[in-house]
């Protein structure tokens, strides 16, 4: 059984004149236990949407999303949230103090606490940052802590909704290496929200791209069966599964624009 | 602030009477407004007799009382409209509506209810605190970042825990911003009520001035509640960076 099973979820949101918007239809996904699962689609598609219900933040409108055969209610510790933006992290509290934070509330003793943290704090590379507050930190430091606070945690499956969307070229791909070995050493389910490809190819098991919204889903489910020396830009076979991603999400970004659906296709078939 | 930031605020300082001594002399030589150096004379001659540290006092300790007593009012019922909105629902008539009555004009019926001694004072500035408080913690409350609540809540915190290592530390600034505008405040209440009424305090020793056309007592008066609250205030910014200062809002 998959650790995570998203079952039709469907996502409604009423607006403030009491119209409807449906964000997600339908949507169904099944996550495997140590799968890195980069779920990629363009701004406004919904993915967001996606995570914060399996987070449990948002409730589903229809539909069923199941850990490990549960039914989830709300937010829990077995599902840790990298979010985007440092405004997650609690700035008066140090680097420690953040990454212990989840262990703390669950009343684990000091001593106990304080050594898991320094050690996720030094497998995310801040050794020596301990007692440093958030805004002493870069930006590149400061996602590294909220991975550290996630991690120290311990869940069973981390959601990161587009962790590195902020940081500058280098540090990004500094951070997505850095995190693909994490995530290699430690073996975690990750659902990893992402619009950009490149990102998703270097970093996922499995890449499942999503319609461009309202009412989205999933177009389709890429495998990436890359080693780890073939998750470079360059590579020949990282360029195949780059036009074949392309390929299923280009579509998508000219309906994202504005133009709608058939015309893209009528535009395709004359290519053709 | 460094030895030089210190040396030009001084200077500042230092400037303001210069001006005035100059105003005093030159512009506007008259009784009514006397130079500085006359100021400081009488200013020592009242310290030395002991009018000038109980009047201050007088005052000071009404300020005291009534701040802290309306924080202590103010800060959970401010983190109650904050934290729930039916308690904002509730609420909000109150604030909205009495918040812009002001003090000032309160003192009249303090006294008529509580008489010119002290509860008037304290119920005057408890009144004053207690709204600016009120509206600071609940604005704090509602500026937390809903990822930081997210994020505790799928780090496993309950909801008690969620407010007491979350909502509140983040509100802190905001309470902090609250007492330090609730303070300045206070200084005008203070006055205006011991103006009207009043045993002793500044205030009835500016009033007490005038009948006898003392002005430079009353320009006494003045100087000392402007050190006051320049101090008052100082203090509260220091509080502000030595216990909170790593309370302030990332990013």
């Amino acid at each position: 059984m998959a650790l995570v099973q998203l079952a039709e979820v469907s996502k409604v949101y009423r607006s403030l004149q009491g119209s409807d918007y449906v964000a997600v239809r339908d949507f169904s996904l099944d996550i495997e236990a140590g799968e890195f699962f980069c779920l990629l689609g363009t701004s406004g598609c919904g993915k967001t949407t996606v995570l914060n219900m399996v987070a449990g933040f948002e409730p589903v409108s229809t539909g069923a999303i199941r850990i490990n055969g549960h039914p989830i209610a709300g937010p829990a510790a077995d599902r840790g949230v990298v979010f985007q933006g440092d405004d997650s992290l609690y700035g008066w509290l140090s680097a420690l103090g953040n990454v212990e934070f989840g262990l703390r509330m669950r009343g684990v003793p000091r001593t106990e606490r304080e050594e898991k943290a320094h050690h996720y704090l030094e497998l995310v590379g801040l050794k020596g940052q301990d007692h440093k507050h958030p805004s002493e930190l870069s930006g590149g430091m400061k996602q590294r802590i909220q991975i550290a606070r996630v991690l120290a945690n311990e869940p069973q499956m981390l959601l990161m909704d587009e962790p590195f969307a902020a940081l500058d070229a280098h540090t990004r791909a500094d951070m997505q290496r850095e995190l693909k070995r994490i995530c290699s050493a430690t073996k975690k389910t990750v659902l990893f929200i992402t619009h950009d490809i490149d990102e998703a190819i270097i970093l996922a098991d499995r890449i499942g791209v999503m319609h461009a919204g309202p009412a989205s889903k999933l177009k389709g489910i890429v495998a990436v069966t890359l080693s780890e020396a073939e998750r470079e830009r360059t590579h020949d076979r990282f360029l195949e599964v780059y036009r074949q991603v392309h390929e299923m999400i280009r579509d998508e970004v000219a309906i994202s624009l504005g133009r709608n659906r058939d015309e893209v296709a009528n535009s395709r078939m004359r290519a053709h | 602030m460094n030895l030089r930031g210190v040396g030009t605020y001084i200077l500042g300082f230092a400037s303001l009477f210069l001006i005035w001594h100059v105003c005093s002399t030159w512009i506007i030589p008259s009784v009514l407004f006397p130079t500085p150096w006359k100021v400081i004379l009488k200013g020592i001659e009242l310290a030395e007799d002991g009018t000038l540290w109980e009047q201050a006092s007088a005052s000071l300790a009404r300020i005291a009382s009534g701040f802290v007593l309306g924080s202590a009012i103010g800060i959970p019922i401010g983190l109650a409209i904050g934290s729930f909105p039916i308690v904002r629902r509730l609420l909000e008539p109150y604030t909205e509506f009495l918040r812009f009555i002001p003090a000032t004009a309160l003192i009249t019926v303090a006294v008529i209810w509580f008489g010119i001694g002290e509860t008037s004072k304290v119920f005057l500035i408890t009144y004053t605190t207690v709204f600016i408080v009120i509206i600071n913690t609940a604005a704090g409350v509602s500026a937390v970042a809903p990822n930081k609540i997210r994020a505790a809540r799928s780090l496993g915190a309950g909801p008690f825990q969620v407010f007491f290592f979350v909502g509140l530390p983040a509100t802190v600034p905001y309470i902090l911003t609250g007492m330090r505008l609730a303070m300045a405040n206070s200084f005008v209440t203070i006055i205006a009520a011991e103006l009207v009424a009043a045993n002793n305090g500044l205030g009835k020793m500016i009033w007490d001035s005038r009948l006898y056309m003392l002005v430079d007592q009353i320009f006494v008066a003045l100087v000392v509640l402007g050190f006051l609250g320049f101090f008052a205030d100082r203090l509260f910014r220091w509080g502000i960076y030595a216990f909170a200062g790593r309370f302030s809002p990332v990013t």
